[in-house]
């Protein structure tokens, strides 16, 4: 309904965003943007396969070295990765308000929330950052800095190289997602977004709140491992 | 010689000309041509490198190349093959061409998409030869570790880089197909009118997408590893190289459907055409490929039954195994069913899927004995694998490449081949095939452990047969690459529907514009009415060709 | 060793003739069902021809499309099913199997029987005794495969496999890495020499190298395990005489078996699986031994239960 009554608010704006985004091998602009979303979808379906084979790795490692998995885990700064879920919680509702308004047409409202998703991720990414160098100083890191003693010294090390790997990876797709919200930001400002064409604000949408739900996986398996006991 | 006095209308080949009017094409098939050539040299880098095993192999002891350059032989020869020609063969080249003409769409879904996916296979690539040139890689295409990522002295950093970069060209070659498929047929065109070759292609995509990226990150992982000199599947501090090879086939297994699921799409399309059928179970062989994907994903613990993996997830692995060879069944038996009954000629796609049949059904039954436990503990590793999937991949996913480009080919370059040596060139490279590749499953048997740069005397027979059988196969691929190019400049001109065809790639132009159809086809009836009656006005003024 | 063209490997195993009924079998299948196909394709591509013969449409046949997904269903069950049992029959080695220590590293296979005698390259052995090998890896996979008795197990770093075999007839058989392992791996092939029980007697007489066990007791004093691991004042850890192959409690709860699996483990990573009432102190020894002299202290700890039962 919001949708019928912003296209009231615009009708100026429908020909000029139907032309400039309609691609030449589509019908119209419904099929188009069917296809991106649906395409997108499929894209997150490899992303899950990508995080997936480390999960499995995962999976393996725990059930054989539990005990120290859970010893390992206990060296991860609980407070600082409760912080970064709460901000990136925090960032996945600023982005779909973003995406709300986008659909609504308020433009000054779009960019707003667009920076304050920038603002967010940016935070989380500081504060995982220096979480790393953290690791760094109390020789946690594998391979380039590690001197954990102890009779799980050695699987500790598996603990923490995929601890590395893995929010290494989700960080890296963090600061893709900075970058993509960055041109959105832009592309905001110059008036490319209308509530008939804002397929980039929606799937760049869907991938910030990927990134957000890979992380909530994370943060249990690698820093509540075994907070109990 | 020259067919037509008049020059010939616009079409994708002529509507623009120069370097950048290709390099910065978006037009699926100039992607689609740009896929040939590229993947054309890496297949004859591969062959090349086939040639030098097959040389060394000549004799039993190791007096051609020294074991090393040996080991880099094999490496390189399965990665390109493997990586940089099987994999993207098919889809890239023919799925690329002809899916959007196949549904009645003016281009992939994401067409600037499609362009990036040939960059980043050319950036791999390049990465891959760059590791060649400076050095070659000796892991074997498989990998393993600890061997892989602590021991190995070559280039694998580079390699591994190069594998990683293509495996992206392939995800986002599937990912454009699956939403190409599903969002941009032709009014009419439902999921039932699909031709079986898109439909393969379908299944195809799927293993891409959901594959693909579990390779990518084990592969990352013996970068890491190595880089770092630790990671998960170090021995030393408790790591489990099992685990690779779990994460490997994963994917690694599933790609040999990559690799024949369109080739079984290339021969459906050839059976019926050719023997003027109407292809027998229609929904049987579109749901085979179906079940292949998804039945594919759950048997790579087959190639692990004697890594030391519980014997009892290696019954489970063989149980699924023999489950995925029921639909491979299906798929034979109603090819012969369509024969039945046909009106056959031997042309030379027929030929060359008739040849995909035979040589397919001994690749898939000599699968069986890998699957089969007891028979596995001695088979594994020894030369009956390489002749088992050779006869899958190159007597099934190559044969049906080379008959796809022939039936095709009119249509892609507006040009007709000449028939008679492309009918001899498929008689050579199945006589080649079958002396290569057939003693190897005796020398299996008989013990002889695959890469080996030198083996006891008492194989040697065997292996000469198998290397004459080799320049005989290299000669049958030779000649079609010199009469295709031929035909490029001397060839008549190509009819649009030179094969009487009843796909709706034919009835377009050939070779068709860039927009594929003048005004978007409506379809009302299926891809193999080989039963209508000729629609004699379509083929008014087109001369069919014998 | 053979005249004209080779078809058949030697035989020589007490599974290699079951594994063999069962290619048999197999190939009777795949003959079977190709050549049928064969001499169809070539039946239909002349009887079918363009020039004498003109389409008749036929498309669906649900009994047919059943049939032949039935049929192939029921053969490759008995595949399966006669695969898996004789899988799991050879996987299982006899009680009574003797056992011998392989070592393989790059590139060489290095093999100690429990008398003491060692031997690169080359597996003596005793015809009509179940013989169980146990397999540790150096460096990187390897892969212990005897054609003429149809057997092979990969060797992966870092765990023990087992492989175990009988042999029916003396003679000279190839050993194979079957595992690429590097640069020669081609070179890492040697000889199974199969001797009468008499012959392989003499033979094994023959050494005067150190048996592994008292290779074991010397390792066992030279890096002073029987500090902690004798009873006694100072003792740390547990007392290994009389615990092998038998279960132990662990610190966990949980129960291991005190086998060579568990053993090597203990050695490598020690705090791993640590015995229940013990404090995890143990220091790894992985730098300081080799895959050999792991199997040294293994068989002296092993010598310590089988005196433990004797007494």
């Amino acid at each position: 309904m919001a949708h019928r009554k912003s296209l009231n608010d615009a009708p100026e704006r429908l020909p000029l965003s139907e032309s400039r985004a309609l691609a030449h091998q589509f019908d119209d602009s419904l099929q188009q943007r069917d296809a991106a979303t649906f395409g997108f979808w499929i894209f997150l379906t490899t992303e899950i396969m990508f995080f997936g084979g480390l999960f499995a790795g995962y999976v393996v490692y725990r059930n054989i070295y539990t005990d120290a998995f859970a010893e390992a885990s206990r060296h991860l700064d609980i407070f600082w990765g409760t912080v970064n879920t709460a901000v990136l919680l925090f960032s996945s509702l600023t982005m779909a308000l973003a995406v709300q308004s986008a659909q609504l047409g308020k433009q000054m409202r779009l960019v707003a929330l667009l920076a304050s998703t920038f603002l967010l991720g940016s935070v989380f990414l500081v504060i995982k950052f220096s979480e790393y160098a953290e690791k760094f100083r109390e020789h946690l890191v594998p391979g380039i800095s590690f001197a954990l003693s102890g009779p799980h010294a050695a699987h500790a090390q598996i603990f923490f190289v995929l601890y590395f790997v893995m929010t290494g990876l989700h960080a890296l797709h963090m600061i893709v997602g900075l970058v993509l919200i960055a041109v959105l930001i832009v592309m905001a400002l110059t008036d490319s977004f209308s509530p008939e064409y804002h397929t980039p604000v929606e799937t760049i949408g869907l991938y910030w709140h990927f990134v957000d739900v890979v992380w909530v996986f994370l943060f249990p398996i690698l820093y509540l491992v075994d907070r109990s006991s | 010689m020259t067919a037509t006095t008049h020059p010939l209308p616009e079409n994708y080949l002529n509507t623009a000309y120069g370097w950048r009017s290709w390099l910065l094409t978006t037009d699926h098939k100039r992607v689609a041509l740009l896929y040939l050539i590229s993947i054309t040299l890496f297949f004859f880098l591969g062959g090349f490198f086939a040639l030098l095993i097959r040389l060394e192999l000549l004799t039993p002891a190791g007096d051609f190349v020294q074991a090393e350059t040996y080991n880099k032989l094999f490496t390189m020869h399965g990665l390109i093959m493997i990586f940089f020609f099987l994999i993207p063969s098919i889809p890239s080249v023919l799925g690329n061409f002809l899916i959007p003409l196949m549904i009645g769409a003016r281009d992939l879904a994401f067409p600037r998409v499609n362009l990036l996916s040939w960059y980043i296979y050319v950036i791999g690539g390049t990465f891959t030869l760059t590791a060649i040139v400076t050095g070659g890689v000796d892991t074997g295409w498989t990998f393993y570790t600890p061997y892989s990522s602590t021991y190995a002295n070559s280039n694998v950093i580079l390699t591994a880089l190069g594998v990683f970069i293509t495996g992206f060209s392939s995800i986002l070659t599937g990912l454009n197909f699956i939403v190409t498929i599903h969002k941009m047929r032709a009014p009419g065109m439902v999921w039932f009118r699909l031709p079986l070759f898109v439909w393969a292609h379908y299944a195809t995509s799927i293993i891409m997408i959901l594959g693909t990226p579990v390779l990518a990150i084990s592969i990352a992982l013996i970068g890491i590893e190595r880089i770092f000199h630790v990671g998960i599947f170090d021995p030393a501090i408790g790591g489990d190289p099992l685990l690779f090879q779990h994460l490997f086939w994963f994917y690694s297994h599933p790609a040999v459907y990559i690799m024949v699921l369109p080739a079984m799409g290339v021969v459906s399309e050839l059976i019926t055409c050719f023997s003027r059928k109407r292809i027998f179970g229609y929904s049987f062989i579109a749901f085979s490929s179906i079940a292949i994907a998804v039945l594919g994903f759950l048997v790579w613990g087959h190639h692990m039954f004697v890594s030391g993996q519980s014997p009892f997830a290696g019954v489970a692995f063989s149980m699924l195994s023999f489950l995925v060879a029921i639909p491979s069944g299906i798929k034979v038996f109603n090819w012969m069913a369509t024969l039945y009954k046909g009106s056959i000629s031997y042309d030379a796609p027929m030929l060359y899927a008739l040849g995909f049949i035979g040589l397919f059904t001994i690749g898939g039954l000599t699968g069986l004995f890998l699957a089969t436990l007891a028979v596995d503990v001695h088979m594994h590793d020894t030369y009956f694998v390489i002749a088992h999937f050779h006869y899958i991949m190159v007597g099934g996913a190559v044969m049906a490449y080379f008959g796809g480009i022939h039936f095709w080919w009119p249509k892609i370059t507006g040009r007709l081949y000449p028939e008679g040596w492309a009918r001899l060139a498929a008689l050579v490279v199945f006589v080649g095939f079958n002396l290569t590749f057939f003693p190897q499953f005796l020398l299996g048997y008989l013990g002889m452990p695959r890469r080996y740069h030198a083996y006891p005397e008492e194989f040697q027979v065997w292996n000469v047969m198998s290397t004459a059988g080799a320049s005989i196969l290299g000669i049958g691929y030779l000649i079609p690459m010199i009469y295709l190019l031929w035909s490029l400049r001397y060839g008549r001109a190509a009819p649009s529907n030179p094969w009487d065809a009843r796909g709706l790639e034919w009835q377009t132009a050939s070779p068709p514009p860039t927009d594929n159809f003048e005004t978007t086809p409506v379809v009302s009836n299926d891809p193999y009415d080989y039963g209508a009656p000729e629609k004699s006005e379509r083929r008014a003024g087109e001369v069919a060709i014998v | 060793m053979t005249n004209g063209l080779p078809f058949l490997p030697d035989r020589a195993s007490t599974v290699a003739l079951h594994v063999d009924y069962l290619i048999g079998f197999l190939l009777a299948v795949t003959v079977i069902l190709a050549g049928t196909i064969f001499v169809l394709i070539l039946y239909f591509a002349i009887r079918y021809r363009r020039r004498r013969h003109s389409a008749v449409q036929i498309e669906n046949n649900l009994s047919l499309e059943i049939l032949w997904s039935v049929i192939p269903l029921g053969l490759t069950a008995v595949m399966f099913l006669w695969g898996a049992k004789l899988f799991m029959q050879n996987h299982q080695p006899p009680p009574n199997a003797e056992s011998i220590y392989v070592v393989g590293k790059q590139w060489m296979w290095t093999i100690e029987h429990a008398e003491g005698r060692r031997e690169i390259d080359q597996l003596h052995v005793p015809a009509g005794k179940p013989i169980r090998l146990i397999l540790a890896s150096q460096d990187v996979i390897h892969d212990f495969f005897i054609p003429a008795f149809r057997v092979k197990q990969d060797v992966v770093p870092g765990r023990y496999s087992t492989l175990w075999f009988e042999a029916t007839k003396t003679g000279e058989f190839h050993l194979f890495c079957s595992q690429y392992c590097g640069t020669q791996h081609s070179a890492m092939i040697g000889k199974v020499i199969v001797m009468t029980p008499a012959d392989f007697q003499v033979w094994l007489g023959g050494s005067r190298d150190e048996s592994p066990a008292k290779a074991g007791a010397q390792l066992f004093q030279d890096f002073s395990c029987a500090n902690c691991h004798e009873p006694g004042p100072r003792q740390r850890g547990p007392n290994l005489s009389g615990v092998f192959g038998k279960p132990v409690r662990l610190a966990s709860g949980e129960t291991a078996v005190f086998d060579e699996a568990y053993m090597h483990e203990s050695i490598v990573a020690p705090g791993a699986k640590v015995v229940d009432g013990y404090r995890p102190i143990m220091p790894s020894f992985r730098e300081q031994l080799t895959e050999d002299e792991i199997m040294d202290l293994i068989a002296y700890v092993r010598s310590l239960s089988s005196e433990g039962t004797k007494q």
